[in-house]
């Protein structure tokens, strides 16, 4: 254990003229659930299209699992072992669910390989399996967050990223997405998890990062942070 | 039984015609629908295909089909490298300057071509004769029947590689949400230039069936049938493969219509009015919908 899996190390990231992240630093162990939480247009989206290779640091550099990866391209960044679910989930509408599934594991020759995936999948979603043939357009907000995630585990990465898995969900559904969260996690995929419900993500997390304005302004065990004062304040409700 | 006979025939004649417009139109609709362009030059791959099929049955002696094969491929590889040069370093600048850049690679194809070739217009050796079918007086010529033919075997192996295929797939997740396919690990640039690849080489053939089916071949030949192409392409819901083969289809049988039963003049103004119509009453083309986004 406590092996370290990514390492970014202080990068400044522009949106133009925009400077949205202002010298971040994080690190996240093999095996852990580390979050990054903090309010709308703090950053952290912004980080972790950065990890992704979608935006590329001025300065700074990202490393995973001991190679620099700063500035490389988004796809190359996958085949490495980086998956992202996105914010708003972004299934391919216009495709079955299948297919979808299927895209995720564009990286991989190994047909073998990705049919046990697939039913690895379809047991942790038994509907994406009864929705198969669907339009993926069609399905609920929910049922659409499991695909994303689905999606993204097909790559068989290494880390995962997520970007707010609990947007628009009810919260009988967010407690089921953060359950499985903490399965994957448990079956030895390491997750870093952006989330504006810190309450729900500091419960699974072992560790937290808090983002303001483009800088990381607190850092430690999620334990201490979900009990700090300033936390409590500001992104617990009280 | 005259008229039906006469209608019949010119439905013949805009299906051929017809068949044409969609070949083109394929790719200007894979094109928008990749990288939201409305490639202005591809009239003029076109008229680069028509060109190297002509050279190959003149120049080399080639048959047909050997002919239709070496055009298909050289002219994809021009696409290819059309996008590579020109259209690629503008992937992030505003969409105006790479259209004002595909009419500008559409006059350098033009003007080139013209240098090299000379502007006079070529006539495509007669293949076929007097080849022709007659069906109760409704006459399929051997021209006719060549253009029906290719048309439908591309139009299935197209369906097969973008509904079956690997590539096909990222093609399509490509065009729906580009940096969403980066995140599958999709090489985006690398299925633009498939893209380009495979709709050049579709207009490639167009030209030298229309070689074949008119006989006459001139480096400006690409102007008209590329917007009757764009017109197909809006008709039938630009970005939407099916939507570009019905437009190609109908726009045919307008335009036989036109042609046969009023006077041929009103021929291209009959084409420009179904795009005003188009854009009037349903500005989403026939197969198009308003999206929605699910957030």
């Amino acid at each position: 254990m406590a092996e370290t899996m990514l390492q970014i190390d202080h990068i400044d990231v522009f949106y133009g003229a925009i400077h949205a992240l202002k010298g971040v630093s994080l690190e996240v162990q093999t095996g852990e659930i580390v979050t990054l939480i903090g309010a709308n247009g703090a950053g952290k989206s912004t980080t972790l299209r950065t990890i992704s290779g979608l935006l590329a640091p001025k300065a700074g550099t990202i490393t995973f699992l001991g190679a620099d990866i700063t500035g490389k391209k988004a796809h190359e960044i996958v085949k490495d072992g980086i998956s992202q679910v996105p914010e708003g989930r972004r299934v391919f509408a216009e495709m079955t669910v299948l297919e979808n599934l299927e895209l995720g594991a564009f990286t991989r020759t190994d047909k073998a390989g990705i049919a046990s995936d697939l039913e690895m999948v379809f047991a942790r979603f038994p509907r994406l399996k009864e929705r198969r043939a669907q339009l993926a357009g069609t399905l609920s907000g929910g049922e659409q967050q499991m695909l994303a995630m689905g999606r993204a585990l097909m790559s068989r990465p290494k880390l995962l990223l997520l970007d707010e898995p609990s947007m628009g969900l009810a919260p009988l559904l967010i407690r089921e997405i953060f359950d499985i969260i903490a399965d994957i996690n448990k079956e030895g995929t390491t997750v870093l998890l952006v989330e504006q419900n810190a309450n729900m993500a500091l419960s699974i997390a072992s560790r937290a990062y808090v983002l303001e304005t483009g800088r990381i302004t607190l850092s430690g065990a999620a334990k201490e942070l979900a009990a700090s004062e300033d936390v409590r304040k500001a992104y617990l409700g009280g | 039984m005259e008229v039906t006979q006469q209608v019949l025939q010119q439905l013949i004649n805009g299906i051929s015609l017809g068949s044409i417009y969609a070949l083109i139109a394929l790719g200007y609709t894979m094109i928008y629908g990749i990288i939201k362009l409305i490639n202005f030059a591809h009239g003029d791959i076109y008229m680069v295909g028509a060109y190297i099929g002509f050279f190959s049955i003149t120049q080399a002696g080639l048959g047909v089909i050997p002919s239709l094969m070496i055009s298909l491929v050289t002219t994809g590889l021009l696409g290819m490298a059309v996008e590579r040069i020109a259209y690629r370093p503008l992937r992030h600048a505003p969409r105006i300057s790479v259209l004002i850049t595909a009419i500008g690679v559409s006059f350098f194809l033009e003007y080139t071509s013209m240098y090299f070739v000379s502007p006079t217009p070529r006539t495509f050796p007669a293949l076929f004769g007097d080849v022709a079918v007659d069906f109760m007086g409704i006459v399929i010529n051997g021209q006719q029947m060549l253009i029906l033919g290719i048309t439908a075997i591309l139009m299935v192996v197209l369906t097969y590689i973008v509904q079956r295929t690997k590539t096909g797939k990222a093609m399509r997740a490509t065009s729906f949400d580009t940096e969403t396919a980066e995140l599958m690990g999709i090489n985006s640039d690398r299925i633009i230039s498939i893209t380009f690849g495979i709709g050049s080489a579709l207009a490639a053939v167009a030209g030298v069936l229309v070689g074949i089916y008119y006989n006459s071949i001139d480096p400006l030949m690409g102007i008209m049938p590329g917007l009757k192409a764009f017109v197909a392409a809006v008709l039938g819901g630009i970005g939407i493969l099916p939507g570009a083969v019905v437009g190609g289809l109908i726009l045919g049988v307008v335009e036989a219509l036109v042609s046969g039963f009023l006077s041929s003049t009103f021929r291209d103004a009959a084409a420009f009015a179904i795009l005003i119509l188009v854009l009037l009453v349903r500005p989403t083309g026939l197969f198009g919908k308003n999206t929605k986004e699910k957030v």
